[in-house]
């Protein structure tokens, strides 16, 4: 009873038509596609040994390939084709999204329907097929009046299968801007927001099933040549799509699309940028989960109308470059090089998310380190534990350089279990993000560096080109601007991670707002 | 002058393998109107393939084949089939269409109009002996097999051919199905005229069916004639065929005399 009382449940269950209506449109259409692919490239190879076995050795690469990187992998070969495309037809096509998601979606969804549907019609009895020549079938009434029919079941196994994987794996399109049931998923896991993990799961599931026992009704209705079990499951099919396209028809194609990484600062700054459109009148929708190597590009093709990046990221890994520069500096040359690609930089929201290496306070007094030059002597017999990307950062390197830095171990964590462990002294020092509430909760100190080897950091806001004059979107988002200290999105970003009914990132952007609105009463009245 | 042959082989070769495996060696053969021709033979004697050949179910690699007078070479393969019945080992019927279906494919295939050919089907389940009422919508798993093979004649009849062959149509039933079945066709075939080819490996049946019997053994012809001339054939080969029905009679005549019963 108290489990549903969560305000959160509510707001899932806000989302569901959005979420759903879009994981439906895309699993529908990965499947239809596949199956066009697959199903008569089966049917010709069925004959031919070499065709079949490439083909299905093909299909079983495919499916050993990681359905996220799949799905990664197919935005940079859009981008590229669709820039060819432009430069040789003067015809765009968005790489972001729903197109990325469907071709990759229907790559997997081929080997079931392929190995199957090969499989079911080499097992039809030779018999038969004689029988089917003897009475004067052509090859081609004997595949569709005798050899499809008796290997539909098999078939049919197959492309149950495939589209259980698909709705399973449409999840993972989130981070390459395909909204799905995995918005739920990765939201929650960023946010520590179980219930929004569970919801999305279930949901997933459930869909998953009911599609699965859809076409089941319809295979048994094939079989025993029950028109009304056909027309049942295939009615139930169409009103699921029809459902879920309905709502999404409802929206307004003109609203301002906001992005956000896949961690809750990003959740809580975009709800923030959001609110604030809503505020003035503007229609905006946010964009979440989006992959930090997919989010730029997104924006440079106008796929997103806005989004808060970092100088620093953007310098090493949009820009590649390894040197270091001042915070003024680098603004100003990242501004520079962001006008040539007509990107504005509206300005900056006033505090840092930088890299830092963080430790237990109490352990830092005892050792007497203040700075990561006074950890470099102890470093030897330390273990250090920093997310995915961080040791092949281009600031790691620079820190190993500066400072001389070698640990005993190094080790890769999910950035919200890394506070707790450093906390708990199972590894010794962190690389840690400075605008993260859990320094604070868990009485950790963030070490100096003198010799600034890690570059800055400040939370930028990026506008698209193609709202490069948009007067009213400044205007919105100019009472943002420099007005968020590190305290206060430290104590926001802790809020989000609360795992409560108060965490929501709507519900941490209002307090934000609320915040920022107080101090700049302050202003005005000072 | 006697009529022309309905169906004739002459010198036809087929091997399998690349030639490895000579499956029809040289065989001529020749079968008139309203004749009914059993060939007898063991497995790997060639007489399923010759039987094959005929309606182009397979291609012959030397010799020709003439069907009413024309080269099945010359033929279209698929129109072909469809003039000539064609019995099948234990059926070949479709598990997935319905004993009506199955009956009326190839009058389907040929584009009759639904009610001619539903008519067909219930004209010739009577031919066959099976209740219209009772089995036109069964599946073919819901028969026996004497049941099975009865739609798999009607099947054959059902575009009203002058020639049907038949790939051992008994071979799989029991004695006194078996024996019924045989019966039932041969008054068909006398009934509508037909002119058939029946493969078997049981001379008993052969002598008891045929008007004429023709022997294989490793692709070759050995011998052909009526049952009278195949006895004075001389050819051991032969001999120890006819011997099996020969000492079966004996025995019976014996075991079961004629009057003894009554």
């Amino acid at each position: 009873m108290s489990l549903f009382a969560d305000p959160r449940w509510s707001e899932a269950f806000a989302h569901l038509p959005d979420y759903l209506g879009n994981h439906v449109r895309v699993s529908v259409a990965a499947l239809a596609l596949g199956l066009l692919v697959s199903l008569p490239l089966a049917i010709l190879s069925r004959n031919h040994p070499l065709m079949r076995g490439v083909l299905l050795g093909l299909a079983s690469i495919v499916q050993t390939v990681p359905g996220l990187a799949l799905l990664a992998l197919f935005y940079p070969l859009l981008l590229a084709l669709a820039a060819l495309s432009l430069a040789w037809f003067g015809f765009e096509f968005s790489a972001f999204g729903f197109l990325p998601a469907v071709l990759a979606l229907a790559l997997y969804s081929m080997l079931p329907v392929l190995r199957n549907t090969i499989t079911g019609l080499r097992g039809v009895d030779p018999a038969i097929l004689e029988a089917a020549q003897g009475v004067g079938m052509t090859q081609r009434q004997s595949l569709f009046m005798v050899e499809l029919p008796l290997a539909l079941p098999v078939m049919m196994a197959g492309i149950r299968t495939a589209a259980v994987w698909v709705i399973g794996t449409a999840t993972l399109s989130t981070p390459i801007g395909q909204t799905s049931l995995g918005n739920y998923i990765f939201a929650g896991l960023q946010t520590q927001n179980w219930v929004f993990v569970l919801f999305g799961c279930i949901s997933a599931a459930v869909l998953a099933l009911a599609v699965d026992q859809l076409l089941a009704l319809i295979e048994t209705g094939i079989r025993n040549r029950s028109r009304l079990r056909t027309a049942l499951g295939g009615v139930g099919i169409g009103a699921l799509v029809a459902a879920t396209l309905v709502p999404s028809m409802a929206r307004s194609p003109t609203s301002y699309i906001v992005g956000a990484k896949t961690f809750a600062e990003q959740y809580v700054l975009s709800a923030l940028i959001a609110q604030r459109l809503r505020a003035a009148g503007l229609s905006a929708t946010s964009r979440e989960g989006l992959g930090s190597n997919v989010i730029f590009d997104a924006l440079a093709s106008g796929d997103i109308d806005i989004y808060v990046d970092y100088s620093g990221t953007l310098w090493a890994n949009q820009f590649h470059h390894s040197d270091i520069k001042p915070r003024e500096q680098l603004l100003g040359e990242l501004k520079a090089i962001l006008v040539q690609q007509n990107i504005t930089l509206l300005g900056e929201l006033g505090f840092e998310n930088a890299y830092a290496l963080v430790m237990p306070r109490k352990r830092a007094e005892q050792l007497g380190i203040h700075s990561i030059a006074d950890l470099a002597s102890h470093a030897p017999v330390m273990s250090m534990a920093a997310d995915y990307e961080f040791f092949s950062r281009p600031e790691w390197a620079g820190l190993q350089k500066a400072y001389g830095l070698t640990f005993r171990a190094q080790r890769q964590m999910q950035p919200d279990f890394m506070y707790a462990a450093v906390a708990a002294g199972e590894v010794d020092v962190i690389a840690g993000y400075t605008s993260d509430g859990l320094i604070a909760k868990y009485d950790l100190v963030v070490l100096d560096d003198p010799k600034h080897a890690i570059p800055p950091y400040d939370a930028i806001v990026l506008i698209a080109p193609k709202r490069a004059g948009d007067q009213a979107l400044r205007a919105a988002l100019q009472p943002l601007l420099g007005k968020i200290d590190i305290g206060t999105m430290r104590e926001a970003n802790l809020r989000a991670a609360g795992g409560d009914g108060g965490s929501s990132s709507d519900a941490v952007a209002r307090w934000l707002w609320e915040k920022i609105g107080k101090s700049q009463g302050h202003g005005i009245s000072n | 002058m006697p009529t022309p042959p309905l169906i004739a082989f002459a010198h036809v070769g087929k091997s399998f393998d690349g030639g490895r495996v000579r499956a029809v060696d040289d065989v001529s053969l020749e079968v008139a109107e309203g004749e009914f021709l059993a060939v007898v033979g063991g497995s790997g004697s060639g007489k399923t393939t010759l039987l094959r050949l005929a309606n182009r179910l397979i291609e012959a690699d030397s010799g020709s084949i003439r069907i009413e007078g024309e080269d099945v070479r010359a033929a279209d393969p698929v129109a072909l089939r469809r003039r000539i019945g064609y019995v099948f080992q234990s059926g070949g019927l479709f598990p997935h269409f319905s004993v009506a279906d199955n009956i009326g494919i190839t009058p389907k295939l040929l584009g009759w109009p639904a009610a001619e050919i539903s008519a067909r089907v219930d004209e010739l389940l009577d031919l066959v002996r099976l209740d219209r009422n009772l089995y036109r919508d069964r599946f073919p798993h819901e028969l026996s097999g004497g049941q099975r093979q009865r739609v798999g004649v009607a099947r054959a009849l059902a575009a009203r051919p002058r020639i049907v062959l038949m790939d051992e149509p008994f071979g799989a039933l029991d004695p006194l199905t078996r024996d019924a079945l045989g019966d039932d066709f041969r008054a068909l075939h006398e009934k509508l005229g037909l002119t058939t080819v029946m493969i078997t490996h049981d001379m008993t049946e052969a002598i008891l069916l045929a008007d004429r019997v023709a022997v294989m053994r490793a692709g070759r012809l050995l011998a052909e004639g009526t049952p009278i001339d195949l006895a004075n054939s001389g050819d051991p080969y032969v001999g120890e065929l006819l011997r099996t029905p020969r000492r079966q009679a004996e025995r019976l005549q014996v075991l079961l005399p004629r009057d003894g019963a009554a």
